[in-house]
C-alpha cells in the first residue's frame, strides 16, 4: 500500500533493481568467455559473480562476455570498468577471490594489485 | 533478491504478436532452460516498441543490442551465441538502408535518432503488467507532487503554462478544458478518457494502452485532481482487446496499492476509475456521442454548447481527453511545465506520436517534436517510399484531414500550420502515398468509412456525404461531368457548415484537399475518361502488345471471362468489351505483353 509520496519513493528504488540494467549506466564486469576461459573455469567465476552480486544487492552493475583476447595463457580474466577510470585486467581469477575483487574494486574503487595483469586506457 | 545477468525484452505489441512473437517468447524459454542459464537471464514481453516494420522485435540488455525479423528458428543461435558465448548474431542486426550498415544498438537506428519518446517513454522498455517496472521508472511520481505540493489550481495553471493540446485531434488547449470543468460546480464530476481511436490505420493510442497503461492512469488522476472529479471511465474501443485486459491489470494493481480508491497517498483526494467497452462505431469518439454510449444511450452526438466541461455525463461537469493526451501529463508535473514547453513550436508544445502507414519502407509508430517538417518524418524516421517509387502524397488526419503534395513537405508540423494547408494534425495517422495511388480513389476510400459511420441524425452528415460518394463513384466509373466537381465543392462546403457533429463537419476534407492539390487528376478522369494511377478499374483497359506477344495461350488459359482469342504461336488479342479487369493476365504473362492503361 502507497500511503504517502515516502511510499512511493521506497518502492521505487525497490524497483529501479528490477529494470537497472537496462539504463546502461554503472560498473562493468567483464569476463572471457572464449573456449580458453570456459576450458579454465570462466563459467564458475561467472556464477559466483552474480551470486556475490545477488548477496549485496548490486543491481546497476553490468555482467557482460567477450571473446578470447589472446592471453590465454592468464585465464580465467575478468576485466572491471568503472565510470570514468582505466579498464582493468584481472587474469588467473578463481571462484573464490571474486567476494574480494568486488568488495575492493567495484564498491571502493582500489585495485587488487595481485591478481592484476593489465591496465588498458 | 535474484539477480539477471541479462534482460531479454521481447515485443508483445498486436503487429509483432501477429509476426509470431509469443511462439518465439516460449521457444526463447525453452532454450533457456535447455542451456541451463533460464536462471540468470529474464525474458519481458514489453509493450509496442514502434518499429513494427522489423518486427518481430527482441532487445538484449545491458548492451542494448537490437534484433530484428526474429524467428523461432533463428532462437537456438541467439541464445547459444549471445547469451551463452557473448558474441551479437550479426545476421539479426538492423541494417540501415543503402548503406547496409548493421546498427547493433537502437538508439543509433535513424528511425529512432529523430525521435523524442515522451508519451512512449516506456512503451518497449518496461513489463505493462507489472507496475513495479511503471514505478522504478518515475511512475506515479507526478501524482505524489501534485498531491503533496499543489492545490488544484495550481495544477490547472501549471498545464496552462506547458501548453499541451489535445492529442485526439481536436488540438483544443488542455489547461482551459480542465479550467473549464474545475469552475462548474460539484460535487458530482467525472473524468473521461476517450480510448476509442476510430481512425484507420491509426495506432498510437493502442500502442500506448498495451504498452504503458499506467502512464494514462496517473494522467487522469492527476486531471481529476485538479477538476474535482473522483470519478471516472475510459472509454476503449471493443476492436482492442489486449488493450482492455492490459487496463483492467493496471486499474487491479493500482487498486491494491492505493493509487485508486480512498485517501490516494494519504491525502484528501479519492478517484475510482472504470472500464466501458466501446461496440464498433467510429462515432463514438466524439465526445457527446462517447458520454451518451457510456450512459447506455444510442451512441449520437448532441450539440454543443453545453459542453462537457458544464455538463456532460449524467449531466454533471466532465473532463474528456485522449490517451495521449493523458499520457504526457505526468511528465509535466514530473519535470516541470518549462521543461515540457521548451520542446516544439510557439503555439503547439510538446511532442506527438505519429502512425506511420503506406508506401513507406518504415511502418510503425513515432514520435517527433513539434515542428518538424513532414519530409523528415516521411524521409529520415519513415525510410522513404518503398521500393524506391516516387512520392505523391501524405494523408494527414486520416478520414477527417486532407492530403499534403511534395511541394509542401517542408511544412512543419504543427496545429496550425496544417490547418492552413486544408489538412489537420488529427490523432497522428499518416498514410504516405506514391505514384501508383489514384487520389481520387483515395478521396472515395475516406468518405465511403465516413459515410458508413454516419450516425444519421441530421440531414447534412446523412443525405450530404452520401451523395458526394454517389457523385465520386460515378467519376470512378467513367461517367463524371465538369459540374460534378462544382457540385462537390458546394456541397462540401454546405456539410462542413451545418453538420452537428466532427465526424459530419469533416468528412468533406479527403475530397477538398485532393481537389484543391489534384484536381488534374478529376480532370483526366472527367474529361479523358483516364486514371493516370492506373487504379480505378473502370478506366482501365488491358491490351497485348502484339511485339512482345508469343502466342503462348497462357493468358487465355486464366482469363475467367474467356476474353482472350488467338491463334498458337500468334499475337493475341483481348475482347475490352468481355474483359472484366481482374489482372490474371498480366500476372500470368511470362513476356510482358499486356500493359494496361
Amino acid at each position: 500500500m502507497i500511503k504517502s509520496a515516502e511510499d512511493l519513493k521506497r518502492l521505487r528504488e525497490e524497483a529501479k533493481a528490477l529494470t537497472g540494467i537496462r539504463a546502461g549506466q554503472g560498473v562493468e564486469i567483464i569476463l572471457g568467455m572464449g573456449t580458453c576461459g570456459i576450458a579454465a573455469g570462466a563459467r564458475e567465476v561467472m556464477s559466483a559473480v552474480l551470486e556475490e552480486l545477488s548477496k549485496r544487492e548490486m543491481s546497476d552493475v553490468r555482467v557482460t562476455q567477450t571473446g578470447c583476447i589472446g592471453m590465454c595463457e592468464k585465464e580465467v580474466l575478468v576485466d572491471i570498468v568503472r565510470p570514468g577510470e582505466k579498464r582493468i585486467t584481472y587474469g588467473r581469477v578463481k571462484p573464490a577471490d571474486i567476494a574480494r575483487i568486488i568488495t575492493s574494486h567495484v564498491i571502493n574503487g582500489q585495485i587488487v594489485e595481485d591478481l592484476v595483469v593489465a591496465k588498458l586506457d | 533478491m535474484q539477480l539477471f545477468r541479462a534482460h531479454v525484452l521481447v515485443c508483445g505489441g498486436t503487429g509483432c504478436v501477429s509476426s509470431g512473437s509469443k511462439k518465439i517468447q516460449e521457444a526463447l524459454i525453452d532454450e533457456l532452460a535447455k542451456q541451463n542459464i533460464d536462471k540468470e537471464i529474464k525474458v519481458v514481453e514489453t509493450g509496442c516498441h514502434g518499429f513494427c516494420e522489423m518486427g518481430p522485435i527482441v532487445i538484449v540488455y545491458p548492451e542494448g543490442t537490437f534484433y530484428c525479423r526474429v524467428e523461432v528458428k533463428d532462437i537456438p543461435e541467439l541464445v547459444a551465441e549471445h547469451l551463452v558465448k557473448g558474441r551479437i548474431v550479426q545476421r539479426l542486426l538492423f541494417k540501415a538502408p543503402v548503406t547496409e550498415e548493421q546498427v547493433p544498438s537502437y538508439k543509433q537506428i535513424a528511425f529512432y535518432a529523430k525521435q523524442q519518446r515522451v508519451a512512449l517513454r516506456n512503451c518497449g522498455h518496461i513489463d505493462p503488467e507489472n507496475v513495479q517496472e511503471y514505478i522504478g521508472r518515475d511512475g506515479y511520481e507526478g501524482l505524489a507532487k501534485v498531491l503533496t505540493s499543489m492545490t488544484p489550481l495550481q495544477v490547472i495553471e501549471d498545464m496552462k503554462k506547458a501548453g499541451l493540446r489535445g492529442r485526439g485531434g481536436g488540438g483544443f488547449s488542455t489547461g482551459m478544458k480542465w479550467q473549464f470543468a474545475s469552475q462548474s460546480p460539484g460535487p458530482k464530476k467525472y473524468i473521461i478518457c476517450n480510448a476509442d481511436e476510430g481512425d484507420p490505420g491509426a495506432f498510437m493510442d493502442r500502442s500506448v494502452l498495451e504498452g504503458d497503461p499506467h502512464s494514462v492512469l496517473e494522467g487522469m488522476l492527476i486531471a481529476a485532481y485538479a477538476i474535482g472529479a473522483d470519478d471516472g471511465y475510459l472509454y476503449v474501443r471493443a476492436e482492442y482487446p489486449l488493450a482492455i485486459k492490459r487496463l483492467k491489470v493496471a486499474i487491479a494493481q493500482a487498486e491494491e496499492l492505493g493509487l485508486l480508491g480512498d485517501n490516494i497517498m494519504g491525502s484528501n483526494f479519492s478517484c475510482r476509475l472504470h472500464i466501458k467497452e466501446g461496440a464498433g462505431a467510429f462515432v463514438c469518439g466524439e465526445e457527446t456521442a462517447l458520454m451518451a454510449s457510456i450512459e447506455g444511450s444510442r451512441g449520437t452526438p448532441n450539440p454543443r454548447p453545453p459542453f462537457p466541461a458544464v455538463k456532460g455525463l449524467w449531466g454533471k461537469p466532465s473532463n474528456i481527453n485522449n490517451v495521449e493526451t493523458y499520457a504526457n501529463v505526468p511528465v509535466i508535473y514530473l519535470h516541470g511545465a518549462d521543461e515540457f514547453a521548451k520542446v516544439g513550436t510557439e503555439r503547439s508544445k510538446g511532442t506527438k506520436v505519429f502512425a506511420l502507414t503506406g508506401k513507406l519502407r518504415n511502418t510503425g509508430l513515432a514520435e517527433v517534436p513539434m515542428g518538424i517538417s513532414l519530409r523528415e518524418i516521411i524521409f529520415d524516421i519513415g525510410g522513404g517510399i518503398m521500393d524506391d517509387k516516387k512520392f505523391k502524397a501524405v494523408q494527414i488526419g486520416g478520414p477527417s484531414g486532407g492530403c499534403i503534395p511534395e511541394q509542401l513537405l517542408d511544412t512543419p508540423v504543427d496545429y496550425d500550420s496544417l490547418t492552413a494547408l486544408g489538412a489537420m494534425m488529427g490523432s497522428g495517422g499518416l498514410v504516405v502515398m506514391d505514384e501508383t495511388s489514384c487520389m481520387v480513389d483515395v478521396a472515395k476510400f475516406f468518405l465511403n468509412f465516413t459515410q458508413k459511420e454516419s450516425c444519421g441524425k441530421c440531414i447534412p452528415c446523412r443525405e450530404g456525404t452520401k451523395r458526394m460518394l454517389e457523385i465520386l463513384q460515378k467519376i470512378c466509373d467513367g461517367n463524371g461531368t465538369p459540374e460534378d466537381v462544382t457540385t462537390l465543392e458546394t456541397l462540401g462546403a454546405v456539410i462542413k457548415n451545418t453538420a452537428l457533429c466532427g465526424l459530419g463537419q469533416t468528412a468533406p476534407n479527403p475530397v477538398l484537399a485532393t481537389l484543391r492539390y489534384f484536381r488534374d487528376e478529376f480532370e483526366a478522369h472527367i474529361y479523358e475518361k483516364k486514371c493516370p494511377a492506373g487504379v480505378c478499374t473502370a478506366l482501365l483497359e488491358y491490351k497485348i502488345v502484339a511485339d512482345n506477344c508469343k502466342g503462348c495461350g497462357a493468358c487465355a488459359r486464366v482469363c475467367p471471362a474467356d476474353a482472350i482469342t488467338g491463334e498458337k504461336k500468334e499475337a493475341h488479342t483481348i475482347d475490352t468489351s468481355k474483359c472484366i479487369k481482374c489482372g490474371s493476365c498480366i500476372e500470368k504473362c511470362k513476356f510482358n505483353a499486356i500493359v494496361k492503361g
